[in-house]
Order: structure tokens, then C-alpha cells, then sequence
């Protein structure tokens, strides 16, 4: 019985996450959604440096507020350069048909990508920017080749190069791969504080792509409490009924 | 008892009913004097808990329906409108999310439980295919539902699934162009499989459940022992192995119920997606007609038939070999009742051909499944070849490898 249990909670618990995006390595974003003040900042770098060209739009200004610890005047103040009523959801102005001119493709709505692209993927994308002066803004990105976006962040990040090393192919010739990024020009941020500062703005777009993830973490835990408890009653009373079957 | 004013009472208003409707002899014949056999173990869960499941969609998915736009201008914004901004939508669209992947759970235990046992073998026959009918129902379901969210996934899964009717010899591309409604994915095929999955099959899929537990209330359950209960029966005409399914196996049940609810909240409060294979990554990108995802993966409970599907190479060009492969890997189970050849129903007695062969068949299922979300080449390629071999080697040859094991005797009587 206990042996077939076990089986079925195996059967149930697939475990393993789907690998997200081929062989490259992605930097461990470790948000804390219990973090308001964290929360707070990534709002704050949300709505300055991603909110003009992408939106948001599932995501209501008055929910952000309630949720991540704000007052609605204070967001209406300092977070609302593109909507004016506090109930209405993050949108832009900028027309999808212009900014596929501007930029190659239309910059992605942004509510749920932290679920589609995964939040690791998201802090290692927005830290791995660098120098090419092939691309149109003179950026490409490490987990995202020839990415259409600008390196928005660079007055706080600086500018980064990469650093290539060679090595032997499988076809026996030596290659040039890219080994890492170096700062070549230091930015309002040390290296430390950008990471910081990107752990917030993630964080911030993991609650924008699922506004309910604490709630709905607290509330499990009641609901298995009132399970816990109801299995009790139910095999007493199965014991109960079953003790004169033999 | 007799006299007392609560039994005239009842009485009173139950006759009135059971002489118009037949109310009591319903109850008793399903439940109060419907005997069970006596040693139902853990496997035996199942058939209540998928009877559960389906009550648990059908709700959830009434009210989903009640804020769903099926257009495929909307559809994938009121999928996330209802996971933000409907009371409790986030709840109700996790449940059917969960429930969704629950159900092919529950249902595989509840096959593989037949497998155990011989639950198919005569007098059962139509039992197990009124089960299978209803598996057909249950994937048909699954897939109509999962275009509805209206995500990258869900459009690219159904363009490939749509497609594989096109390598039908022939009238394939008029046939696919037929489902669809239109040349590609498009907003009629989504009216269209939005009216599939949430009336045609449902309606159809309940009326195979009833058949099912009618079918099966007829000639009375098998058991872990394969003895056939009826054929011991004492004075009062009572199988001597039988009780009463009401009250002992639903207070049983209960407990399997609450166990089972456990499980199923942990999946829904804490952890939804289920690493990407209750609800895949991709999905959370509206369907873009014009751009291919690198990878299309169906959802983990279709991943071994995919499997099968992609190891069978074509032949001069045409893929239908592979989809003729997965359309017989579903329909050999129909004929499971006539494959197996063995004297006795139970894997108790069943000799140890049966045991290594079943064994290797579940293997061989968990691994296909596993290469279904895997790109198919090289290594993978030659391992679900294998696996498709084994897969129909199984069942094709169980007619010979059921007579030639070597059984033991079987009880008079069930065992505890």
C-alpha cells in the first residue's frame, strides 16, 4: 500500500523542468516575491526604462499599487507617464506598425514574460548586452542573438565586450568562441548593484506575469490544513465501518 | 421501527416517489445492494476518483465559460482577464488546468489497474471498450480544450496535430482543410473546437460513463483475485466475498478522495505549471501565426503516441505510415479482451512471462512518453523505434505468450 502510494505521488510529480533555451547558461535570478521593497524598485526601473516601448497590458496600475505595498497617489505621481486613470492597465502609446519600423519587430507586451521566457532567462538576457557594431543600435546579446532591442540599461550597466578564446572544433580546425563579457566603460552602477538592480526589476515582472502567486501560496497552505484534518475524520470512519469485515 | 411517525413520513414521500420514478430501487441497485467484492486494494481507487475528475471539469469549466471569449482576436486576453481580473477566476482556471492532466493520471491507473487484474477479460468485454470509447472522448477533449487559451502552443500543437489528417492518402489535404475552416489555425477553428469542448464531447463522454458504470453494475466488479464473486453466493442469493458498495466502499473512497484532493491542491496552489508540463512555457505568448516555436512538444499525456508517431519513417515522402502507427497503437487496445489468452484473469496467478512482459510494457510507455517531448533524432529516434516495436510486440503476441506461461491454481474464494 505505502509502496503503491509513493508510486502514484512519482507518477504525479514529473519533476524535471523543460530545458528553456538550448545549451546556454542561465544565471540564477533567486527573486523573492515577499520583497516589497524589492518589488518597489523594479516597478520604479519598470515603468522608467521598459514601459515607453513595451507594455504591459494585463497588468492594472491600482492592483500593482495594493499589491506591492504603494498608496494609488503615490503610483498616480511618480509611475504614470502613460495613462492617466489609476484603474487602467499598463499600455503605450506607441503604435505596434511604427515600432516594427523602428526596431525590426514590435517590442513584446511584457505581462507574461517572466512565465514564457522564465526568469532566470529574463535576468541573464537584461545583464548579457555587449558591444557589435554589426547590429543596427551596436548591441547584441548573449542569450538573445541579434536581438532588435537597445541596451536601454547602459548608463546604469556601462558598456561590456566580449572576450573570445580558442579552442579545437570537432572537425579538428581552432575556433573562436566567446568566453565571457569584461566591462570596458564603468556605469552609474557597480557590477554588483546592476545585479541587484535587475534581481528587482525581474522580480517585479515575475508578480506582473502572475499578480496572484503569494495569495495563492498562503491560501494552499489552508486548504491542505483543512485536507489534512478531513483525512483524519475519513479513515476513522472508514476503521469504523470496516471493523466487523473480515 | 414499524409505526414510528419519521418512518410513515418517509415513507409517505418515497413512495410517492417510487411508485412514479424508481428512486430506491436505483439507489439499492447501484449503491445500497450492489455487491463489491470484499478485497479491493489501492488500484481500485481510480474509478471514483475519474468519475470525481469529471464533475470537477464540468464545474470548472461552466464557469470558465461564463468570462471565455472564443475569438481568436480575444480569446488569449480573456484567458488572462480571468486569471486577473475575474473573483476567484485564477482558482477556477488552475483547477481546470490541473483537473485536465489529473484526469489522463487517474485514467492510466485505472487502465493499467485492468491490466493487473484481467478487469477486461470475459464476462467484461464491453466494459473495457465502453472505457476505451471514453479514453478516445478524453484525448479528444484535451485537444479541443487546449487550443482555447489561444497561446503559441496551443496553436502550433493544433496545426500539427490538424496536419497529421493531411498525410491521409488522397482526400488528406481536403480533409484537413475541412477541420480547420480555413487554410490555416484561424478564428473558425477555434469557434469550432470551442463548441467540441464544451458540449459535443462532454455530452458524449457522460453518456460513456453512464454506459460504463451500467455495464459494469451488471455483471458485478472484478477483483484483485479475479474470482468471479457471483458464483458464491449464500442463502439469501448474497455473493459470500460481496458487501455493500454503500455504505463501505464510499466511506473508502472518501478517504481516497481527500488523499487524491491533496495531491491536486498542491499542484493547483503551489505549483500550476508542474515544471512546464501541465502548462507549457510557450503558452504564455499569444498564438503569432507567423512565427514557428523552435520547439512543439504536445502536452506529456499525448507525448507516447507522439513518440510512436515520429519513429515510424516515412515511405516515399508520405508521413502516413507514422500516423497510421498512432492511430493502431490507440486501436490495439480495443481488442485487448481477445488478445489475452490466459486461464486466469489476476496477475496473482499469472505466470512470470506475463509479469516481465507487463513490466517492460509500463517501462517502455514512461519512456516513450518521456521521448515525446524530446526532438526526434539520432539516439531518441532509435530508442522510440525500439519502444514502438516493444509497444505493439506486447499486445500482438500475448495470444501466444498468455498460453504458453505457466499459471497458478486460483482460490475459491478471494484472499485478504
Amino acid at each position: 500500500m505505502k509502496k503503491t502510494l509513493l508510486a502514484f505521488v512519482f507518477a504525479l510529480l514529473p519533476g524535471l523542468t523543460l530545458a528553456a533555451g538550448g545549451n546556454i547558461h542561465l544565471d540564477k535570478a533567486d527573486v523573492d516575491l515577499s520583497n516589497q521593497q524589492s518589488l518597489q524598485r523594479g516597478a520604479k526601473l519598470f515603468v522608467n526604462y521598459c514601459l515607453s516601448c513595451h507594455s504591459a497590458q494585463f497588468q492594472r496600475y491600482n492592483r500593482m499599487a495594493r499589491d506591492i505595498g504603494l498608496t494609488d497617489a503615490q503610483v498616480i505621481d511618480n509611475m504614470m507617464f502613460a495613462s492617466d486613470k489609476v484603474g487602467e492597465t499598463m499600455t503605450i502609446a506607441m503604435k505596434p506598425t511604427d515600432a516594427a519600423n523602428w526596431f525590426g519587430a514590435p517590442p513584446p507586451d511584457l505581462s507574461l514574460t517572466a512565465r514564457s521566457r522564465g526568469e532566470d532567462w529574463l535576468y541573464t538576457y537584461l545583464r548579457t548586452f555587449y558591444q557589435d557594431e554589426s547590429r543596427p543600435f551596436g548591441v547584441n546579446n548573449v542569450v538573445f542573438d541579434k536581438v532588435g532591442m537597445p541596451n536601454v540599461l547602459w548608463e546604469l550597466q556601462g558598456i561590456q565586450k566580449p572576450v573570445y578564446k580558442t579552442v579545437v572544433g570537432e572537425d579538428g580546425h581552432e575556433h573562436e568562441v566567446m568566453d565571457g563579457l569584461e566591462l570596458v566603460q564603468e556605469g552609474k552602477l557597480t557590477p554588483a548593484e546592476f545585479d541587484q538592480a535587475i534581481r528587482d526589476l525581474v522580480t517585479f515582472m515575475s508578480y506582473v506575469s502572475e499578480p496572484i502567486q503569494l495569495e495563492r501560496k498562503r491560501l494552499g497552505w489552508w486548504v491542505l490544513g483543512f485536507l489534512a484534518i478531513l483525512f483524519v475524520f475519513a479513515y476513522f470512519l472508514k476503521k469504523e465501518y470496516w471493523k466487523d469485515i473480515h | 421501527m414499524a409505526g414510528s411517525n419519521q418512518d410513515k413520513w418517509q415513507g409517505g414521500i418515497l413512495g410517492w416517489v417510487d411508485s412514479r420514478f424508481p428512486l430506491s430501487s436505483l439507489w439499492n441497485e447501484h449503491l445500497a445492494k450492489y455487491y463489491a467484492p470484499k478485497n479491493f486494494n489501492f488500484w481500485y481507487f481510480f474509478g471514483s476518483l475519474a468519475l470525481l475528475v469529471l464533475v470537477i471539469q464540468i464545474v470548472s469549466g461552466i464557469f470558465l465559460t461564463m468570462n471565455f471569449k472564443p475569438d481568436g482576436e480575444r480569446a488569449f486576453a480573456a484567458v488572462e482577464y480571468i486569471m486577473r481580473d475575474v473573483e476567484w477566476g485564477w482558482l477556477i482556471r488552475y483547477i481546470h488546468s490541473t483537473g485536465a492532466s489529473a484526469f489522463f493520471v487517474v485514467v492510466y491507473l485505472h487502465m493499467f489497474r485492468a491490466l493487473l487484474y484481467g478487469s477486461y477479460r470475459q464476462p467484461r468485454e464491453l466494459i473495457w471498450i465502453f472505457g476505451m470509447l471514453i479514453y478516445l472522448c478524453l484525448m479528444a477533449e484535451a485537444f479541443f480544450g487546449y487550443l482555447l487559451p489561444w497561446g503559441q502552443m496551443s496553436y502550433w500543437g493544433a496545426q500539427v496535430i490538424i496536419n497529421l489528417f493531411a498525410a491521409v492518402p488522397i482526400i488528406g489535404d481536403d480533409l484537413s482543410l475541412w477541420i480547420r475552416g480555413d487554410f490555416v489555425v484561424a478564428d473558425a477553428t477555434l469557434n469550432r473546437f470551442f463548441a467540441f469542448h464544451v458540449i459535443a464531447v462532454p455530452l458524449v463522454l457522460v453518456g460513456l460513463v453512464a454506459a460504463h458504470i451500467m455495464a459494469l453494475h451488471e455483471v458485478g466488479s472484478n477483483n484483485p483475485d479475479g474470482v468471479e464473486i457471483k458464483k458464491n453466493k449464500d442463502e439469501n442469493g448474497i455473493p459470500r466475498d460481496g458487501i455493500p458498495f454503500h455504505p463501505y466502499y464510499t466511506v473508502k473512497d472518501i478517504v481516497g478522495v481527500v488523499v487524491f484532493l491533496m495531491i491536486f491542491s498542491y499542484v493547483v496552489f503551489f505549483n500550476p505549471e508542474m515544471g512546464g508540463y501541465f502548462l507549457e512555457p510557450p503558452n504564455f505568448e499569444p498564438a503569432n501565426p507567423l512565427k514557428t516555436p523552435d520547439h512543439i512538444a504536445p502536452v506529456w499525456y499525448f507525448t507516447p503516441f507522439y513518440a510512436i508517431l515520429r519513429a515510424v519513417p516515412s515511405i516515399a515522402g508520405s508521413a502516413f505510415p507514422g500516423v497510421a502507427a498512432m492511430g493502431l497503437a490507440v486501436v490495439i487496445l480495443f481488442f485487448l479482451p481477445w488478445l489475452d489468452r490466459s486461464p486466469v484473469k489476476s496477475i496473482r496467478y499469472k505466470g512470470p512471462i506475463f509479469k516481465i512482459a507487463l513490466a517492460l510494457f509500463v517501462i517502455c510507455f514512461v519512456v516513450l512518453g518521456w521521448l515525446g517531448t524530446k526532438p526526434a533524432e539520432g539516439l531518441y529516434t532509435l530508442m522510440a523505434q525500439i519502444g514502438t516495436v516493444y509497444y505493439f510486440a506486447f499486445f500482438l503476441l500475448m495470444p501466444i505468450y498468455t498460453k504458453l506461461d505457466k499459471t497458478k491454481p486460483v482460490p475459491e474464494r478471494v484472499t485478504h
